[in-house]
């Protein structure tokens, strides 16, 4: 994987040849105690960073080959080659479901809330009474953990005692709807819930995407007696195109996140498996099989991999 | 939308009349979604502050005979709730100050000093924050379970017992080993951020440093960190929440439910103690309530963290 990402870097080299010389003056203002400072101060964190992030990602590959259960050393013997990936492609209950509930998420998000959380940006963009108690409002849920999130949602989507059933009037006409229990709406249940804290996060992203869009642009389109809608559309959205890449691809590193709510509800089982927790279930907390467990994380890195290479090698585009 | 935007655009040339038709119809939206965003935590707020015995008589969608604090009083003993704060104070603190000063030292030598790798090493660690940590959780858990670690001590505070370091041996179900994952995956995202804002401080300043004989890591500590103090402000409000919210690294890295930080606790009380809604709104309140105080507090801080560490790059 670090080959993916290491090409982008090699080309900032070849930019920064003009900037050589520079380079060459402040390397000597360095002493010798002063390298070794540097090395050390990079190289302990990225240590850190190498056994216990990447180290683990590179382990999680191996051990998808492998049958171990946790129990005694790894040998040759439990070699299985492409065994648990067969397995899971053909043989495994959960595999499609949990891969359809994590493309349903995204979608939901791609196309419902940050869709919401960009109009609200949008909308809050101006001059106006009111507009930072308006974004505090929406933000409020950001800052709130999602398991949190989950208990506070519970109590909407309760069969018996909860909010929603009870307003509408179906526990007292016997026809209960179990939000959370049954698996054909438990799913959107759950997103909803997630929904409510993902569009605050767009939201800010987005808006301060806008503040960075030049005034001046602005002016001359109104100036030049453009509607405010015209200018959005033909001024603001085209500028800010890169920041509409990076909005969809945070969208989807947070969709293949998720974990928390599903897992509070009923530990990511009955319409809520996703790839994230039949991971867990798998190989810690309920079965021991280590590698099938890993395979499924391969296939969830191998996902997390488009937008994560997406997002660097835009960021970084900018970083030098 | 266009329709609102128009003439909210009017409103600009007509700059002394404060409402126009458009500013009402925003303002009427933006108001009732205020009205959705707001119930589902004022719905647990009200529920939390309500006797299950009311609630029993009159229904849960209802009006109060009588309000009271009696749920969170119970979750606040019974449940011991203290405990599971201590807990998380107790990984947050470390966490957020030992991730502050490592990313700081990357993004310093990463952003002042030109050298051949330093932007593939600040991808690598952004990389790995943005990895799903599902990802990396076997292996983990089973270093955690292999790598023996000392225990030096145990300081003891009235009820409350501390290992310094490990009191089995292992990382694994001690507070050391989601403090170190925490670190090490937080250092990803905070070194990103103020590399980014270390990139906008003159480089001159750090030159004349050295010129004037200051070594690397007294200009880190005593040039670099004050200067960039709005964006560690930024940052360690950001972690703060990142951390007390945590929710896997302490489901799977603890198998004791007594060593969790409050946010983890919450979901095994879900089953022991929280016997009806009242009570579990009260206990996720009880667990809502530092980081909403820190938001009301700090909330300029966290916005400029989010959008030096997604948007600005």
């Amino acid at each position: 994987m670090a080959n993916r990402i290491t090409p982008a870097p090699t080309r900032y080299p070849g930019g920064a040849g003009a900037s050589v010389a520079p380079r060459r003056r402040r390397f000597s203002l360095l002493t010798s105690r002063d390298k070794v400072l540097l090395v050390l101060m990079v190289g302990l964190p990225l240590t850190l960073d190498l056994l216990l992030i990447w180290g683990p990602t590179l382990a999680s590959i191996f051990l998808s080959f492998t049958n171990w259960n946790g129990v005694g050393a790894i040998t040759a013997g439990n070699w299985v080659g492409l065994k648990n990936y067969t397995t899971m492609f053909t043989g495994y209950l959960f595999f499609w479901p949990a891969l359809k509930h994590n493309v349903l998420w995204l979608a939901f998000f791609t196309l419902v809330s940050t869709p919401i959380g960009m109009f609200f940006a949008v909308l809050l963009d101006r001059e106006m009474r009111g507009t930072r108690f308006y974004q505090g409002v929406f933000f409020m849920p950001v800052v709130l953990s999602l398991v949190v999130v989950g208990f506070i949602w519970e109590l909407q989507y309760a069969p018996n005692d909860g909010f929603i059933n009870n307003f509408f009037g179906l526990v007292q006409n016997h026809r209960i709807v179990d939000w959370l229990g049954d698996p054909n709406i438990n799913l959107w249940a759950i997103v909803v819930a997630a929904s409510w804290r993902h569009v605050g996060y767009i939201m800010v992203l987005y808006l301060a995407g806008l503040k960075s869009v030049d005034l001046a642009l602005r002016e001359a389109a109104k100036v030049d007696g453009a509607s405010e809608a015209q200018t959005f559309f033909r001024i603001v959205l085209p500028v800010m195109a890169p920041i509409n890449v990076i909005i969809v691809v945070i969208t989807a590193i947070e969709s293949l996140r998720a974990f928390d709510i599903a897992y509070i509800v009923n530990r990511g089982k009955n319409g809520l498996e996703l790839l994230s927790t039949l991971i867990t279930n798998n190989s810690i907390s309920e079965a021991n099989l280590v590698g099938f467990g890993s395979a499924i994380a391969v296939v969830l890195l191998v996902i997390s991999l488009v937008p994560i290479v997406l997002y660097l090698s835009r960021v970084m585009r900018t970083v030098q | 939308m266009s329709a609102i935007t128009a003439k909210a655009g009017d409103s600009g040339r007509l700059a002394r009349r404060p409402l126009t038709l458009g500013r009402v119809i925003l303002h009427v939206f933006l108001l009732s979604m205020v009205l959705v965003w707001l119930f589902p935590l004022s719905w647990a707020i009200y529920s939390s502050l309500r006797p299950i015995s009311d609630t029993i008589t009159h229904g849960y969608v209802s009006w109060p005979s009588s309000l009271t604090f009696s749920n969170y009083t119970n979750v606040w003993t019974q449940a011991n709730m203290p405990h599971f704060y201590l807990n998380t104070f107790l990984i947050v603190v470390p966490g957020v100050i030992l991730a502050l000063v490592l990313a700081s030292m990357v993004a310093f030598c990463c952003s002042q000093f030109t050298w051949r790798f330093n932007l593939a090493v600040l991808m690598l660690f952004t990389a790995g924050n943005l990895l799903p940590p599902q990802v990396i959780i076997i292996p983990l858990y089973w270093i955690y379970l292999k790598t023996p670690v000392p225990n030096l001590a145990t300081a003891d505070f009235g009820a409350f017992s501390i290992p310094l370091i490990s009191d089995n041996g292992l990382l694994y179900d001690q507070a050391i080993g989601v403090v170190l994952i925490h670190v090490v995956f937080q250092t990803g995202f905070a070194a990103f951020v103020l590399a980014n804002y270390m990139k906008t401080i003159s480089k001159e300043i750090v030159e004349s440093a050295l010129v004037d004989g200051a070594n690397v890591l007294r200009i880190w500590w005593s040039v670099m960190l004050p200067l960039c103090r709005p964006a560690l402000a930024a940052v360690a409000t950001l972690l703060f929440t990142f951390m007390y919210n945590d929710f896997f690294w302490a489901l799977v890295l603890f198998s004791h439910g007594d060593k969790r930080p409050i946010t983890s606790a919450l979901n095994n009380l879900q089953g022991e103690f929280f016997v009806n809604y009242n009570l579990v709104a009260a206990g996720a309140m009880l667990a809502a309530i530092p980081p909403l105080l820190v938001f009301i507090a700090l909330q300029k801080h966290f916005v400029a963290g989010l959008t030096l560490g997604s948007t600005k790059g």
